[in-house]
C-alpha cells in the first residue's frame, strides 16, 4: 500500500471513515445488535427490514461469532469473534456499485493504482432462508466485501429488492495498513499515548473463547437453551396479535426474531463442541430455518413490515 | 441494407454464463427477425463482463409486403357461412372478390399485409428477448419486476445504413434504447455514442474495452507465453481458466510475479491448485526442473506504476493462501511419517452414508473385496490389501480437506513419504479413475483391483439400501461407477465371471450383507446389479458403434457377465455382418428359422436333432449336410478358443450351401420323412449358428 496523509493508520480509523461515508450516503449509523450473532445479515436491521415494501438505508458495525473458527489467537487471520461492516438499502439504489467503490477510496484504496473486480458469488443463507445474487468484491486478488442484490428472505420474494454490502473488517484494515498477522494490527492511532493493538485487545479473549467453545461449554445445557429459545419463539408467535393490556395490535416479530437468533448461536456453538453429527447438521439447520421464516411471516404483518390497518 | 447494432450494458456478468448468453442473444434476435420477415447477410455476438453485444449486418430495411389469397363460400351459400368466412380473414363483404369458378360465383379474400419497417421488428423483438432471456439465474434489482443476471443500465439499439444512423424507439421497464455507451468501469467511465458496428468497436477500444473474448484471451495467452519464454519458462495451459479470466476482464493487463522461495518445495498440484481455485492465477513451470515457479495474474487495467502495486497486492495474498497450504502438507506429512494409521482411525467415525456404515467400514469391505479381486487381474493379494486400506487414508488429511479436488494425489504423495510400495501409493491415486468416459483407465495390477473392489463396493451398497438411479437422477454416480467397472475389465482384458457364484459381485454382497432397504432389510441382488451394467455396457458399446441388436444377440449367450468375452463376441459379429456372407447368412439363418418355428408351432413338437442324410433326395440337400459337419468341426475348436472371428468365418461358409438348398428344395415336401428330415436339417443350422450368438435377436 502507499502511504500518504490519506491512508488510514489504524482499525479504528477505518471503521469510523466507512461510517461517515455511509453517513454522508444519507445510511442511518445503526449499532450494533445487542446479541451475539454469527454475522452481520443476522442484525434485525438487516434481515427483517430487507422484507415487505418499506424503504431503508442503514450502516453499522456488527461484532460476529464463529465459534469453530477460534484459533487461540494464534493465526493471522482467523478469529471466532471479529467484526463486519454491514450496509443496506432498499430499494437498491442504481449506482448502488459506484457507492460502494467509493467507500473503498473513502478508506484509502486509491482507485488509479488497485485492480478491483466483481466476480461472481451468489449468496444463501440456509438458515435464514434467504439468497441473493452478486459478487465477491476483489481488490488486487484478495476478496474484501460481499456485495449482495437480496431476492428472498425468510422465504418471501424481497420487493422490492435490498442491495447489502458487507465488510470483512478485520482482513480489509489488515489489507489498507499492509499487516500481517492480526494481532499486530494498530486498534487506534499508534502515536496515541497509549497505543493498542488488536492483540492488545483481543488476543486474550480469542483464548478464552477458543477453550470454552470447543472444550468447556456445557452441551447438555445448549442443547436445552436450544429448545427454550424454539419453545418461547413459537409461544410469542402463537399469541394473538391484540395485546389484552393496552387493546392495542402488537405483533411480536422481533421478540421471537431474538429468539430465533439464539437458536442459531446455540446451533453454532453446539457444532464448534462437535456434538451435531452430519445427518443432524441438516435437522438442526432446518428448525433455525423455520424459526426465520415464522419471524419474516410475523414481521410482514407489522407496521415496520409493511402492515396497514385496514 | 442496414445493419444492426444491440448492447445491453450491465452489472458484472458471471465470467461461466458470458459465452453462452452472447450465444443466445444472436440465436433468438435473428430467429425472430427471420420469424417477422427480415432476413439478414450475417451476425456476430459478443460479450464482456459488463456488455452483450450483437452485430447484425445486411438486414431488410421493412419487412416485405404480403399478399395472401383465399377461396371461400358460394356467393349463394348460407348468410351464417359467410360470415364465419369473414370473421376468419378479418374483411368486410365488399372487400371481398367474386370469381368464376367451376360450380358457379365463388367469394374470395385479398389479405394484404403491408411491409413493417426494421425499426418496429427490431423493437418488438429485443423487448421480447430480453423479457425472456435464458440466463441460468437472474434477478430482480430496485423497485422493478424485469429480470436480468445482474442490474441492466442501458440498452443501444441503433439501425445504421448510407444514410446515417437511427436509435430504435424502444423502452423497457424505463431503460430507453439510446445509440449511447460507456467504457471500462475505471479507465473510461464516460458516456459517448457510436454510429456503428465498426465505430463502437473503434471507441471501445479506445475507451479500453476488448470487445471479443477470443481476442482477449488470445492476447492473454501471447502475452503471458512470451514473458515466460523469455525467462525460460513456460505457462502451465489450462484453457478453462483462460475462458474464465478473459471473461473478468475487459482491458486484460498481463502480470507476472515470483513464487516465494519457502513455497516452491510443495508438490506442483498443490501450487496449481491453490493458484487456479483461490486466485484464478496459471502456472508458469520451469521445464528443466518441472517445479512451478511463477505466477501470471491479468489485471483489469493500466495503473502508473505498471501493475507494481496490484502485483505486490497480488503476491501477498498468495503468500497468505501458501502458508495456509505449506502448513498442512508439512502437518500432514509429519502425520504419514508417524502413523499414517491415525487418519484410518478417524475414518471410522466419519459417516460415508448412514445405511452404508462409516467410511472405516466402507475402507474395511473394499480391502477384503481387492484381495478376492487381485488374483484376477494379476496383482498380489496382500499388496492389493494393503493399498486398498490406504487407498482414502488422505480424506483425513489436513490438505483434502481445504482442496477437495486433491484427493488420491495427495495419498499417493503420503504413502510414498511413509515408505510403503510405490504400487501401493500409485493404488490411492489411481483406483478413482476413470471418472468419466474419457478419463484414463488403470492398469497397475493393483490399482485397477483397487479401482474395481472400490467401484463394485459402492453398486452393491447402493443397491442394498435401494438407491438406485432413476431418470436424471443418479446422485451417488452409479452409472459412472458401472461405467467405470466396464472400462476397468474391458481395456484391461480382465477375464472374470462377475455374478458368478463366488465371483465379485456375490463377494461384495456377501461383504455389504442386509441392509436397510427403505423399509425391510435386503441384500442386493446382483442379478438386478449385472443387468444395470448390461444396460450401461450397451451405452458404452454404442458409442463404439456396435449396434444395440448385435449386443442383444451377444447378452443373450451364456457367460455374459464375463463382459471381456462377451465384447469381443459383439465385435466379431459386428464386423462379420458388414460382409456380404454375414449378411446373406443371416438372411439364410432367418430364413430356416422363420420356417422351422412355424412348423414347430403348427405339428407342436421341436425338431432338434435326427436328421440323416440317407434321405437327402439331391446334391443340394447333401452339399449342406456335408456343410453343417464340415462348419461344426471347424466352429466348435474355434469356440474353445473363444476365436469368435474364425467361428463366425467357418459359420459363413454354409452361406452358399444353405442358398442352394432353399433353391433346390421344398422342406414342407409331401412325404413326411422327407419333411421331418429336412426339417431336423433346418435345426442342425438354428443350432450351429445359436452356439456362436443369438442371431433371432438380429435385425434386417
Amino acid at each position: 500500500m502507499s502511504r500518504d496523509a490519506q491512508s488510514p493508520r489504524s482499525f479504528q480509523e477505518i471503521l469510523l471513515r466507512l461510517s461517515a461515508y455511509w453517513a454522508s450516503k444519507g445510511c442511518a449509523v445503526l449499532q450494533p445488535y445487542d446479541m451475539e450473532v454469527g454475522a452481520g445479515t443476522f442484525h434485525p436491521a438487516t434481515t427483517l427490514r430487507a422484507l415487505g415494501p418499506n424503504p431503508w438505508a442503514a450502516a453499522y458495525v456488527q461484532p460476529s461469532r464463529r465459534p469453530t473458527d477460534g484459533r487461540y489467537g494464534e493465526n493471522p487471520n482467523r478469529l471466532q469473534h471479529y467484526y463486519q461492516y454491514q450496509v443496506l438499502i432498499k430499494p437498491s439504489p442504481p449506482d448502488m456499485q459506484e457507492l460502494y467503490l467509493g467507500s473503498l477510496e473513502a478508506i484509502g484504496i486509491d482507485m488509479a493504482l488497485h485492480d478491483i473486480r466483481f466476480v461472481e458469488d451468489d449468496w444463501e443463507s440456509p438458515t435464514l432462508g434467504a439468497w441473493g445474487l452478486g459478487w465477491e468484491v476483489w481488490c488486487d486478488g484478495m476478496e474484501v466485501s460481499q456485495f449482495t442484490y437480496f431476492q428472498q428472505v425468510g422465504g418471501h420474494d424481497c420487493k422490492p429488492v435490498s442491495g447489502e454490502l458487507t465488510y470483512g473488517l478485520e482482513r480489509l484494515a489488515m489489507y489498507v495498513l499492509g499487516i500481517d498477522h492480526v494481532m499486530d494490527m494498530p486498534y487506534n492511532d499508534p502515536d496515541a499515548p497509549i497505543p493498542l493493538k488488536y492483540g492488545d485487545v483481543f488476543r486474550q479473549t480469542e483464548e478464552e473463547y477458543s477453550r470454552w467453545n470447543f472444550d468447556v461449554a456445557d452441551t447438555a445445557m445448549l442443547l436445552k437453551h436450544f429448545e427454550d429459545a424454539e419453545a418461547e419463539a413459537a409461544r410469542i408467535l402463537a399469541a394473538p396479535a391484540e395485546d389484552p393490556k393496552t387493546g392495542r395490535r402488537i405483533v411480536m416479530a422481533h421478540p421471537a426474531y431474538d429468539q430465533c437468533i439464539k437458536a442459531s448461536h446455540l446451533f453454532n456453538l453446539l457444532d464448534a463442541r462437535g456434538v451435531i453429527s452430519v445427518t443432524e447438521r441438516q435437522a438442526y439447520i432446518g428448525r433455525v430455518r423455520a424459526l426465520a421464516k415464522a419471524c419474516a411471516d410475523a414481521f410482514l404483518t407489522t407496521g415496520s413490515g409493511g402492515w396497514r390497518a385496514p | 441494407m442496414p445493419d444492426l447494432l444491440i448492447e445491453l450494458l450491465s452489472e458484472e456478468i458471471p465470467a461461466r454464463m458470458q459465452a453462452r448468453a452472447a450465444a443466445d442473444l444472436k440465436a433468438r434476435v435473428t430467429d425472430g427477425l427471420v420469424e417477422a420477415g427480415l432476413t439478414y447477410a450475417s451476425a456476430g455476438a459478443f460479450a464482456t463482463p459488463r456488455r452483450l453485444t450483437l452485430s447484425v449486418e445486411g438486414l431488410l430495411a421493412a419487412s416485405p409486403a404480403q399478399v395472401e389469397e383465399r377461396k371461400g363460400p358460394k356467393t349463394d351459400a348460407p348468410e351464417k357461412a359467410v360470415e364465419g368466412f369473414l370473421r376468419s380473414t378479418g374483411l368486410s363483404k365488399d372487400q371481398l372478390e367474386v370469381r368464376d369458378d367451376k360450380k358457379g360465383q365463388v367469394y374470395f379474400a385479398v389479405i394484404r399485409k403491408p411491409g413493417r419497417p426494421a425499426a418496429e421488428i427490431v423493437a418488438e423483438v429485443l423487448e421480447r428477448v430480453v423479457r425472456g432471456f435464458p440466463w441460468p439465474k437472474s434477478m430482480r434489482w430496485g423497485a422493478g419486476e424485469l429480470r436480468w443476471v445482474r442490474p441492466l443500465h442501458s440498452i443501444l439499439c441503433l439501425l445504421s445504413d448510407d444514410a446515417g444512423a437511427e436509435v430504435v424507439p424502444l423502452e423497457i421497464d424505463g431503460i430507453c434504447a439510446g445509440a449511447v455507451t460507456r467504457g471500462h468501469r475505471f479507465m473510461a467511465p464516460a458516456a459517448f455514442s457510436v454510429t456503428g458496428f465498426d465505430d463502437y468497436t473503434a471507441k471501445l477500444k479506445r475507451a479500453f474495452v476488448v470487445l471479443s473474448a477470443e481476442e482477449r484471451a488470445e492476447h492473454i495467452w501471447n502475452d503471458a507465453t512470451n514473458r515466460a519464454f523469455a525467462l525460460g519458462l513456460e505457462v502451465v495451459e489450462d484453457r478453462a481458466l483462460l475462458a474464465e479470466v478473459a471473461g473478468l476482464v475487459e482491458w486484460p493487463v498481463v502480470l507476472m510475479g515470483e513464487i516465494g522461495e519457502q513455497f516452491l518445495s510443495l508438490p506442483p498440484e498443490v501450487l496449481q491448485t491453490s493458484m487456479r481455485e483461490h486466485q484464478k492465477f496459471f502456472s508458469v513451470r520451469d521445464p528443466k526442473t518441472g517445479r512451478i515457479v511463477r505466477f501470471v495474474t491479468v489485471a483489469n487495467r493500466e495503473t502508473a506504476d505498471d501493475g507494481a502495486t496490484i502485483l505486490a497486492g497480488n503476491r501477498k495474498v498468495l503468500s497468505a493462501r501458501l502458508s495456509d497450504a505449506r502448513f498442512f502438507w508439512e502437518n500432514d506429512l509429519r502425520v504419514a511419517n508417524a502413523d499414517i494409521g491415525q487418519w484410518l482411525a478417524k475414518l471410522d467415525s466419519v459417516t460415508f452414508h448412514n445405511r452404508l456404515g462409516s467410511q472405516g467400514e466402507r475402507i474395511a469391505r473394499i480391502a477384503a473385496l481387492a484381495r478376492e479381486i487381485a488374483p484376477l487381474v494379476g496383482a498380489d493379494a496382500d499388496m492389493a490389501e494393503q493399498a486398498a486400506r490406504l487407498a482414502k487414508a488422505d480424506l483425513s488429511s489436513e490438505m483434502v480437506y481445504e482442496f477437495p479436488e486433491l484427493q488420491g494425489l495427495m495419498g499417493r504423495y503420503y504413502i510414498e513419504a511413509a515408505g510403503f510400495p510405490a504400487e501401493v501409493a500409485a493404488a490411492a491415486q489411481e483406483h478413482y479413475s476413470p471418472l468419466g468416459p474419457s478419463d484414463d483407465v488403470p492398469t497397475a495390477p493393483v490399482s485397477v483391483a483397487v479401482a474395481l473392489a472400490d467401484k463394485i463396493d459402492t453398486l452393491t451398497g447402493f443397491w442394498a439400501i435401494d438407491e438406485k438411479p432413476t431418470g436424471s437422477r443418479d446422485p451417488f454416480a452409479l452409472r459412472r461407477a458401472a461405467l467405470g467397472v466396464i472400462r476397468l475389465v474391458l481395456e484391461n482384458q480382465v477375464r472374470v465371471e462377475l455374478n458368478g457364484s463366488s465371483g465379485p459381485f456375490a463377494s461384495s454382497a456377501a461383504l455389504v450383507g442386509p441392509r436397510d432397504a427403505n423399509g425391510g432389510e435386503s441384500t442386493a441382488d446382483t442379478n438386478e446389479l449385472l443387468a444395470f451394467l448390461h444396460d450401461r455396457l450397451k451405452v458404452y458399446l454404442r458409442d463404439q458403434n456396435i449396434p444395440h441388436d448385435v449386443i442383444d444377440a451377444c447378452l443373450a449367450m451364456p457367460g455374459n457377465d464375463d463382459i471381456t468375452l462377451l465384447v469381443k463376441r459383439a465385435e466379431a459379429l459386428a464386423v462379420f455382418l458388414k460382409t456380404d456372407d454375414g449378411e446373406n447368412l443371416l438372411q439364410g439363418f432367418k430364413r430356416a428359422n422363420n420356417i422351422l418355428t412355424q412348423a414347430e408351432t403348427q405339428d407342436g413338437v421341436e425338431y432338434s436333432f435326427g436328421a440323416d442324410v440317407k434321405f437327402a433326395e439331391n446334391e443340394a440337400e447333401r452339399a449342406l449336410f456335408a456343410a453343417l459337419d464340415a462348419a461344426d468341426a471347424k466352429i466348435r475348436p474355434a469356440m474353445e478358443r473363444e476365436d469368435f472371428a474364425a467361428a463366425m468365418a467357418a459359420m459363413a461358409e454354409l452361406r452358399a450351401p444353405i442358398d442352394a438348398f432353399f433353391e433346390a428344395v421344398q422342406v414342407n415336401a409331401d412325404s413326411q420323412v422327407l419333411r421331418r428330415n429336412r426339417l431336423n436339417l433346418l435345426s442342425r443350422i438354428r443350432t450351429t449358428c445359436l452356439g456362436v450368438a443369438d442371431l433371432t435377436r438380429l435385425e434386417g
